[in-house]
């Protein structure tokens, strides 16, 4: 393996940042207790300051009240909320309708699944070739009786940033709620809710170099949701279980952590990776659109490859990226994602998402990019659909 | 954690076996398709006095156990009769490579699929073969047997996921035994549907699960 390790998959999880870690350690061993009511003890009272802190710092930097602001154990929990909370409050008075984008993570795809199954009716937006979802669609499926619109804020694997501008006007004009799953922009692209008409955002630490196992939910105010989980009165009563203050107050420090200098240094090492692979390699295609796109996200499809002996040949150099080929995924299907913006299951099979982080720099994208012509080319060199520079018949690009 | 894969995948991953295509193939098969994953091309040399597999070749568009099944099968194939070639299994194969995760026993079966489909094509060339017969419940089960289940490592009819079978006027039913919302009911349905389809008196296949 030649020299450090090179990891290229910040959008799955990230290196937690040293202070981060300072900033929760007396979290852990020095005021390690509850927080309690206002008329519990002081060791509970300052847990509870602690945590009032973390919150009023995240909330502010959505330009959000500390009370519209609850916290969850990450993404996947604060869409669940977002999406049942609201189906549970309103299914039963202002009807059973709620659209979602096709392009959506699995907490939003698979929460909307199961609410159908519950006699939801779910429509599925569609996007175009960009991964932009179709607002005169949009326009179109919004009824009398929908309750939630769900579409994200940046895509988790082809790094198209939605108008969510454009999409909550459209959805403040109809009365309807619109919630939108920001883990991929969160502190990277701006979002505040009072110049946005968005209800409720899913944000979570794990992508900013915060701990794992922490997120939120922003809930307007007035906001028609119910919990969706049955227990105590913590998180004004919709999240109930003892607080994860340590990771709330990481949380608080990553989201502070983050810089203008840093997104736009990522957008850096973005950019050359895309530009060095365009340059140096026949074949490719980039996947999302150019300009409206994560500052942290490349993601190329390398055609007449397959994903996952990419990714197994990266390995062996030290570096980690991740793949939408079915071959790499839990359940063997291949990118929703990548199929929803018109690809087909080679466009997907091939395709390579580089995500970049605090730690990254621009010699990791020079390696990683020489190892990607090596592999390429050596992969291509045996691939049935053709050899180096040709292309036969059966695939279009 | 150690990767799924051991030293002799991942040596056949590196270094794969008798690579690249063949000029002038005696037998020569490619299954699968970009459309729906995997692909596997493989070449053949035939000895026509012995029927001995002289010289073979494989090409792949497929992950790493894809082509370290390739590879592995070439060599288990060289020198051996049709006959003996034709019954080398995914079995054989994956003890060959020392193991192969369950999961990832529908991308190597294909290289299987290939060897016997390039040897069908030389029989086919050379007359070799029966004639074409009726798609029944039987040839269906038969077919089902190359759709791997991956949550066993094993074909879904051996698995018992195939709850029944409907043959009629040209449409295959198939009643899978899994909820419609599990992890690989969608893979299987587009697995089953590849194997059925391209039979030559099939219009219509239809894959539906129990729940």
């Amino acid at each position: 393996m030649a020299g450090k390790e090179v990891y290229l998959d910040n959008s799955a999880a990230t290196r937690l940042d040293e202070r981060v870690l300072e900033a929760m350690k007396p979290c852990f061993f020095e005021n390690y207790a509850v927080a309690t009511s206002e008329f519990g003890y002081s060791q509970g009272l300052e847990a509870r300051e602690l945590l009032g802190e973390a919150r009023g710092r995240i909330a502010a930097f959505l330009g959000a009240a500390p009370e519209e602001f609850i916290f969850t154990s990450g993404s996947t929990e604060s869409s669940n909320l977002a999406l049942k909370g609201v189906a549970k409050a309103l299914g039963g008075k202002k009807g059973k309708h709620i659209i979602v984008s096709r392009i959506e993570d699995f907490p939003v795809l698979h929460s909307a699944q199961a609410l159908e199954k519950q006699g939801f009716e779910v429509d599925y937006l569609e996007v175009d070739g960009q991964g932009f979802v179709r607002l005169d669609r949009l326009k179109e499926l919004l009824r009398e009786d929908t309750i939630l619109v769900s579409v994200q804020h940046g895509n988790q694997e082809i790094g198209t940033v939605q108008d969510i501008q454009a999409i909550g006007e459209i959805c403040r004009e109809k009365g309807v709620l619109f919630h939108t799953d920001a883990t991929h922009t969160f502190t990277r692209i701006p979002l505040d809710v009072r110049d946005i008409h968005v209800d409720l955002v899913t944000v979570s630490a794990h992508t900013i170099h915060g701990p794992k196992g922490i997120g939120g939910l922003y809930v307007r105010k007035g906001t028609s949701i119910a919990k969706v989980t049955d227990g105590g009165y913590q998180e004004f009563d919709l999240r109930p279980g003892i607080e994860n203050i340590p990771g709330a107050v990481g949380f608080a420090e990553a989201v502070g952590l983050v810089s203008e200098e840093e997104n736009g240094r990522l957008k850096s090492l973005r950019n050359a990776i895309i530009g060095a692979v365009f340059e140096r390699i026949p074949l490719v295609t980039l996947n999302g659109d150019a300009e409206s796109r994560l500052p942290q996200n490349a993601n190329i499809t390398f055609h007449l490859v397959e994903g996952e002996s990419v990714t197994l040949h990266l390995d062996m150099y030290g570096i980690a990226v991740s793949t939408g080929s079915a071959c790499f995924s839990r359940s063997l299907e291949a990118s929703h994602v990548i199929m929803a913006i018109g690809g087909d299951h080679e466009r997907a099979h091939g395709s390579i998402r580089f995500t970049f982080g605090r730690y990254n720099t621009m010699e990791e994208v020079d390696r990683v990019v020489d190892a990607l012509a090596r592999i390429i080319t050596e992969l291509r060199k045996i691939s049935p659909l053709g050899k180096t520079g040709g292309v036969q018949d059966g695939i279009s690009l | 954690m150690a990767f799924p894969y051991n030293e002799i995948v991942l040596d056949h991953f590196r270094n794969p076996r008798n690579v690249g295509s063949m000029a002038d193939p005696d037998g020569k098969a490619t299954e699968g398709s970009p459309a729906c994953g995997d692909m596997v091309t493989v070449y053949i040399k035939v000895d026509a006095g012995t029927k001995v597999v002289s010289d073979i070749k494989f090409e792949s568009y497929g992950c790493a156990s894809n082509i370290a099944t390739a590879s592995i099968i070439t060599e288990l194939a060289k020198g051996k009769t049709l006959e003996e070639a034709k019954g080398i299994t995914w079995k054989e194969a994956a003890d060959a490579l020392g193991g192969l995760p369950a999961i990832k026993a529908h991308c190597s079966v294909l290289a299987v699929e290939g060897l016997r489909s390039a040897i069908q094509n030389y029989e086919e060339k050379h007359g070799l073969t029966a004639s074409r017969e009726a798609t029944t419940e039987e040839v269906v089960r038969r077919k089902l047997r190359r759709v791997m289940n991956p949550m066993k490592g094993l074909d879904m009819v051996a698995t018992n996921l195939v709850r029944k079978i409907e043959v009629k006027d040209g449409v295959v039913r198939v009643l899978v035994d899994l909820p419609e919302n599990h992890q690989f009911s969608a893979s299987i349905r587009e697995e089953a549907k590849e194997r059925l389809e391209n039979l030559w008196d099939v219009e219509k296949v239809v894959i539906e699960f129990t729940e």
